[in-house]
């Protein structure tokens, strides 16, 4: 069995870059999320095809000083909480994009 | 030779805010005249109208309580409902249908949900901020409820425009955004007046010892501004053309942090 995870972001969200900071938010709750530049760093390599160790490796350690292994340990907290809140998909399979939904309709604030 | 005129009973009446013609129907003339006592300023004299909505009332007893508003998007519609209204839209016909009881209330929240909906289409949304004009230019004080939008509407100087103390209008135009007027009130009780300027600032509310004004640059603006932006409906499209909206607008209209003390100085620094 692998022990590779693989991450894709949810289509129910909206986000957009500011600066390092990546804004995302939630189109089932309306919750806002701000992303630091290292999760932004994760959150736009996540393609659901390549491991997140590989993005890990490839992306996070060579932009930051930080060990391999504190840095993978750091990418699944914070994939694991994205996922919580419904804005990434978690598999130990790749994810066809297809497959990622989220949940469209919710109930609503007062008028 | 003299002739008699029947009075013809109106059948509908158009309220048109932010450029928005919509037609009322309904069959009950105490309810025709209830809405434009209600949208006094905003009632078009025009016949024109681009949606229509036909509005069914029901008895009093009927409504259900304070059920949570719902809108969602269903086979090319959007639906509302609240436990005093359920309304149906259909974007494409450009019609929809009310039903709800005899008061102004449940309308107006329709009317506020229907504009969100067609605003985002514009890149235009709704704001909880009262807004006002002063010298040809539009400011508004957004905060939630209980931060000062009232307040600071009540001490606007006798030259400045009260656009609303509640809900305020964003609209783009010309690489510019216009606030408008509405009929969306809050504790002010009192209608909006039907006009319209180029944002010069939005002010964050915060109440302090000292009145005070702070940029707020980046992440922290646009987080501010979102957080009081009306969100009625969860439909992804729907959030990400709101959520777009509001980061054009960051990027191009100063947001600040106004702290004040409820008097009428704090108006010497809104010029």
């Amino acid at each position: 069995m692998s022990n590779k995870r693989y991450v894709a972001r949810s289509t129910a969200i909206a986000a957009r870059a500011l600066g390092d900071e990546t804004m995302v938010m939630s189109a089932t709750n309306s919750t806002l999320f701000t992303l630091d530049q290292v999760a932004t760093v994760i959150w736009e390599a996540v393609d659901g095809m390549t491991p997140l160790d590989e993005i890990v490796a490839n992306k996070v350690c060579t932009q930051f000083d930080v060990s391999q292994e504190v840095a993978l340990q750091d990418a699944e907290d914070v994939v694991a909480e994205l996922a919580e809140h419904g804005l990434v998909t978690i598999s130990d399979q790749p994810i066809a994009q297809t497959n990622v939904q989220g949940a469209a309709q919710t109930k609503g604030t007062s008028a | 030779m003299p002739g008699v005129k029947a009075a013809t009973e109106r059948s509908d009446v158009v309220v048109e805010i932010g450029g928005l013609p919509i037609r009322l129907r309904s069959g009950n003339p105490d309810f025709l005249r209830l809405i434009e006592e209600r949208y006094a300023g905003y009632v078009s004299t025009s016949d024109h109208a681009s949606f229509e909505f036909d509005v069914e009332l029901a008895p009093p007893d009927t409504e259900s309580g304070d059920e949570d508003l719902q809108v969602t998007w269903n086979s090319g519609r959007w639906l509302m409902e609240r436990g005093d209204f359920r309304a149906v839209f259909d974007p494409a016909t450009a019609r929809g249908r009310i039903e709800q009881t005899i008061n102004p209330f449940s309308l107006d929240s329709v009317l506020r949900i229907v504009h969100t909906l067609l605003l985002s289409k514009k890149g235009g949304f709704l704001v909880h901020a009262s807004s006002a004009i002063r010298n040809g230019r539009a400011f508004l004080f957004s905060g939630v409820s209980g931060a000062g939008k009232t307040t600071m509407a009540r001490l606007a100087p006798p030259d400045a425009a009260l656009l609303t103390d509640e809900i305020s209008y964003v609209i783009p135009q010309d690489g510019r955004y216009l606030a408008v007027g509405t009929p969306f009130f809050g504790e002010l009780a009192r209608v909006g007046e039907n006009l319209r300027a180029p944002i010069e600032a939005v002010y964050l509310l915060a109440k302090g010892p000292e009145n005070k004004i702070e940029p707020i640059e980046g992440a922290d603006a646009v987080r501010g501004l979102m957080g009081n932006i009306l969100f009625f409906a969860k439909d992804p499209e729907f959030v990400k053309l709101v959520f777009d909206a509001a980061f054009d607008f960051a990027s191009r209209v100063p947001i600040r942090r106004l702290m004040f003390t409820p008097d009428a100085r704090v108006w010497e620094l809104i010029v």
